[in-house]
C-alpha cells in the first residue's frame, strides 16, 4: 500500500530525511526506531503532509498513486492517520462533534453519505469502551485539560473511529504509563486487520513486547540503516544506538 | 515548522466575497445631497411630522452643528476616523409608491424580491412563523408583518413613522430618555435626520409570542441610514428583538448611524439581538459602511433585565457600546458579542453597564476574533453609583488572533463609588495555531472547515444567546466571514 523512495525532505530549509526507502503491505506492522533527531518525526510528518515539511527529492506512493502533492486532509481522506505525539487542544470544540465532522469530512471525501446518528452512536460506544474513555471525556473540548495518558488514549479512539488504511503512530508510548500503555496497545491489537497497516514510530523498546511488529527499521541520520524483524528491537535495547556512530560514513551520508 | 509556507496555507482560507453587495434598481425619492436646517425641515415635512418632532430635530441638529465646531470629530476611538464629509451624504431615499402601507399587497414587487434575496420573506404564508419583520429599505420602513396577530395582545409593532402618528403620546414621553440628542455627535446627527426606525411597545404581562425583528437594507449610493429604534416593555412583560443588516457593495464608503433606545420598566425582559453584516469593504479597505451606532437601554423598574447580543461580522468600521442602566433595585443586564475583522476593517465596540440601583448584577461576555490586518477593540466601562450597593459584575473579554498581522486590544474601565460593589474581569488573548489547523487537516477536516469549527467553539457562549432561528444562520455567517481569513 504504501512505498516511499529516496524521499528527501526539509524543514526550515534543513534536510532531515536523506534517501529514506520503506515499503509497507496491508496486514503488516513496521516499526521505526532509531535516535533523537534522526528523523522519526519528520517522517510521519512528511507523510501526513504537514505543511512545513518540504519534500525535495523522492516520492512517496499510496496504493499507486503519489500523494505528496495531496494535501493533509486528501490524504486523511485516501485513508492515512496519523497519531501525534503532542495532541493539540481546542477549547470550546467538543470531542464527539470533532469526531462526528471528522468522520463526515473523510466519507465525503470517499463518496459517501454522512453516518447515521444511531450508527454513529452504537460506534462510538463500541471503540468507547475499547480504549475505557470516558462519557465525561468525550463531551468535553477537544483534548483540553487532559492529561498526557487521556489525549493518547483519544488519539487511537479517534484511528479506531476514523477506520485508516494506514495508521503512524508518532511516539504514541512517550508519556504513558504502564495501565495507558497497555490500554492503547491492546487498542492498536484489536484494530489490527489483514486490511490495515501501522508504522510505529518509537524509541524504545517496551510499546513493541505489546504490540508485536513484523519489521523492525532503524533510522538514522534520515535515512533506513538497518531493518530486520522484532529481534532487532530487543538487540537495539541491550545495545542502544551508540554502535550507529560507529557505521561507516557511505552508509549513513549519501548527500 | 516553516512558517511562512504555512501561513500561505492559512492565507488563502480568508478570501471571501460578500454575498449581499447587490443593488436594486427601483425609482426613488432622494433629498438632494448636504445637510443644513432645510434638510432637517424637508424630512420632517416628509413624514407630516408633529410640530414637537421638529422642534427636537431641529435643537438636535444645531447641537450637531456646536459639537462640530467646538470639539470636532471624536478622538477617542482606538482608530483614525476617516473625515466623513457630512455635505456629500443625502439624508433621505425612499423608494417611490404610497407613503402608508395598509397591507403587504401594497409593497412594491422589487422590494419584496429584494429581501426575498436577502432571505427575509416579506409574505406572511413563507416566513419563519415565529418571527415579525420591520423592513426598512434606505430611509422608510417598507412593510410590517404579522401586525394584526401581535394586536390581539396589544402588543404594537410598527415602522417608527407610524408611531409617532398613531402613538405620539408615547413616542414623546420615551423618545431621547435613555439616548438624549446630546449624547454625542452622532446621536444628535440621527436625531437631525433619523427618518424612519421600528417602534414596539409590548404591555403590562405579555409575553411576546414571536420575535419582533427589524431588517434594515441600505441600497442607494451616496445616501446614509439614520434609523431610530425605540422598544418598550411595560411592567412585567418580556420581548425578544432581532436585527440584521446588510448594503451592497460600493467603492465609496457610507454612513449608517442609528440609536436604538429600550425601556424595561418593572419586573420586564428585552433581550436584543443584532446580527450586522453591513458591507465590510474590500480586501483592500476600499468603500464599505461607516458604523456609528448608539445603543443603550435602560432598567427602568425593579426587576427589569436587558440583555444585548451582537455579532457584528460586516462593516468597515464599528463603533458601538450597546449598554445599560441599571436603574432599578434588583435588576440585571447582560451583554455578549462576537467582533470580527478581517482585512481592513475596524471594529471599536464594548459596552457601558451602569449600575445605578441596589442589588444590580451585569454580565459582559465579549469575544474579538481579528484576522488579516483587522483591528479589533473591546472598550467597556463598569460604573457603580454610590447607593449601587451590592452592585456586582463579571466580565469576560477574550480575544482571538488568526494570523501575525491583525491586532486585538482591550479597554477596560472601572469606577466603582462604593464598597459593596464587586466586579471580576477576565481576559485570554488565543491564536488560531498551525499546530491546530493541521491536527483538524490531518482528520480530514479542509482548513476553511477547521477555522469555522475553532471560531464557533470559541464563540459558542455567545451564540448560545441568539433565539434559535438566528443561531444557526450566525454561525454560518462567522464561517463565511472567516473564509480565506487564515493568515
Amino acid at each position: 500500500m504504501l512505498q516511499i523512495r529516496g524521499l528527501h525532505a526539509a524543514v526550515n530549509d534543513k534536510e532531515i530525511l536523506k534517501g529514506l526507502d520503506l515499503v509497507v503491505k496491508p496486514g503488516e506492522v513496521h516499526a521505526i526506531m532509531g535516535p533523537n533527531g534522526s528523523g522519526k518525526s519528520t517522517t510521519a510528518s512528511v507523510l501526513a503532509g504537514n505543511p512545513g515539511y518540504i519534500v525535495t527529492k523522492g516520492d512517496i506512493r499510496f496504493y499507486d498513486k503519489d500523494i505528496v502533492a495531496l494535501k493533509p486532509e486528501e490524504r486523511a481522506g485516501e485513508g492515512i492517520f496519523m497519531a501525534f505525539q503532542y495532541p493539540v487542544e481546542i477549547p470550546g470544540v467538543s470531542n464527539i462533534n470533532f469526531l462526528r465532522t471528522a468522520i463526515g469530512e473523510t466519507r465525503a471525501y470517499k463518496g459517501l453519505p454522512p453516518i447515521e446518528t444511531r450508527e454513529f452512536v452504537r460506534m462510538f460506544r463500541e471503540k468507547q469502551h475499547l480504549l475505557q474513555f470516558s462519557k465525561e471525556l468525550a463531551e468535553r473540548s477537544l483534548n483540553e485539560g487532559f492529561s498526557g495518558g487521556e489525549k493518547k488514549r483519544n488519539e487511537i479512539l479517534q484511528l479506531a473511529m476514523l477506520e485508516p488504511r494506514l495508521a503512524i503512530l508518532d511516539e504514541t508510548d512517550s508519556g504513558l504509563d504502564i495501565d495507558a500503555l497497555r490500554i492503547v496497545s491492546n487498542g492498536v491489537n484489536k484494530l489490527r486487520s489483514s486490511a490495515n497497516a501501522f508504522v510505529l514510530i518509537t524509541h524504545y523498546q517496551r510499546l513493541l513486547e505489546h504490540i508485536e511488529p513484523d519489521f523492525v527499521h532503524v533510522l538514522y541520520k534520515g535515512r533506513i540503516v538497518r531493518s530486520g524483524t522484532k529481534e532487532l528491537a530487543s538487540e537495539l535495547e541491550i545495545k542502544g544506538y551508540d554502535w550507529l556512530n560507529d557505521l561507516p560514513a557511505a552508509l549513513t551520508d549519501q548527500n | 515548522m516553516d512558517t511562512s509556507n504555512a501561513n500561505n496555507t492559512l492565507h488563502s482560507v480568508i478570501e471571501s466575497n460578500y454575498q449581499y453587495g447587490f443593488v436594486t434598481d427601483i425609482e426613488m425619492d432622494v433629498l438632494p445631497r448636504g445637510l443644513s436646517v432645510e434638510t432637517v425641515i424637508a424630512i420632517s415635512e416628509k413624514k407630516n411630522e408633529p410640530e414637537w418632532l421638529l422642534k427636537w430635530r431641529l435643537t438636535a441638529y444645531r447641537h450637531f452643528l456646536r459639537l462640530l465646531e467646538t470639539q470636532g470629530m471624536p478622538e477617542w476611538q482606538n482608530f483614525d476616523l476617516p473625515a466623513i464629509d457630512f455635505q456629500a451624504i443625502s439624508y433621505y431615499a425612499a423608494p417611490k409608491g404610497k407613503p402608508v402601507l395598509n397591507s403587504l399587497d401594497d409593497v412594491e414587487p422589487e422590494l419584496i424580491a429584494t429581501f426575498e434575496k436577502l432571505g427575509i420573506s416579506l409574505t406572511e404564508q413563507k416566513m419563519l412563523s415565529g418571527v415579525a419583520v420591520d423592513a426598512v429599505f434606505d430611509s422608510v420602513s417598507v412593510a410590517t408583518t404579522f401586525r394584526k396577530e401581535l394586536n390581539k395582545l396589544g402588543i404594537i409593532f410598527c415602522s417608527f413613522s407610524e408611531a409617532v402618528k398613531e402613538h405620539g403620546d408615547m413616542v414623546k414621553k420615551y423618545l431621547g430618555s435613555v439616548v438624549p440628542a446630546t449624547d454625542n455627535i452622532f446621536a444628535a446627527l440621527n436625531a437631525a435626520v433619523s427618518s424612519d426606525g421600528s417602534f414596539a411597545y409590548i404591555p403590562k404581562g405579555v409575553h411576546c409570542p414571536m420575535e419582533l425583528s427589524t431588517y434594515f437594507r441600505i441600497n442607494a449610493g451616496n445616501s446614509g441610514q439614520f434609523e431610530r429604534t425605540l422598544v418598550i416593555a411595560d411592567e412585567g412583560s418580556y420581548v425578544s428583538y432581532l436585527e440584521g443588516c446588510t448594503a451592497p457593495q460600493r467603492d465609496e464608503n457610507q454612513l449608517h448611524a442609528a440609536v436604538v433606545e429600550l425601556i424595561a420598566l418593572k419586573d420586564a425582559e428585552i433581550k436584543y439581538s443584532t446580527v450586522q453584516n453591513w458591507y465590510p469593504g474590500d480586501k483592500d479597505g476600499k468603500g464599505g459602511i461607516y458604523n456609528f451606532v448608539t445603543k443603550r437601554g435602560i432598567c427602568k423598574g425593579d426587576g427589569a433585565k436587558i440583555s444585548w447580543t451582537q455579532v457584528e461580522t460586516g462593516s468597515a468600521i464599528t463603533w458601538k457600546y450597546p449598554s445599560v442602566i441599571l436603574k432599578g433595585d434588583g435588576s440585571s443586564a447582560e451583554f455578549y458579542s462576537i467582533a470580527i475583522t478581517k482585512n481592513k476593517q475596524v471594529a471599536d465596540t464594548g459596552t457601558k453597564m451602569i449600575h445605578l440601583g441596589k442589588n444590580t448584577k451585569s454580565r459582559i461576555i465579549s469575544k474579538g476574533i481579528s484576522a488579516g490586518e483587522g483591528q479589533n477593540s473591546y472598550r467597556g466601562l463598569v460604573h457603580a453609583g454610590t447607593n449601587a450597593i451590592n452592585a456586582r459584575n463579571f466580565t469576560q473579554c477574550d480575544s482571538l488572533l488568526i494570523g501575525g498581522t491583525c491586532g486585538a486590544h482591550t479597554f477596560p474601565y472601572i469606577e466603582a463609588k462604593n464598597k459593596s460593589v464587586q466586579i471580576e474581569h477576565e481576559a485570554t488573548t488565543t491564536r488560531i495555531g498551525e499546530d491546530q489547523i493541521f491536527y483538524l487537516n490531518q482528520r480530514g477536516i479542509n482548513t476553511e472547515k477547521a477555522v469555522a469549527l475553532i471560531v464557533n467553539g470559541y464563540a459558542k457562549e455567545v451564540l448560545n444567546n441568539l433565539p434559535m432561528e438566528f443561531a444557526v444562520e450566525a454561525q454560518k455567517l462567522l464561517a463565511i466571514s472567516l473564509e480565506g481569513s487564515v493568515g
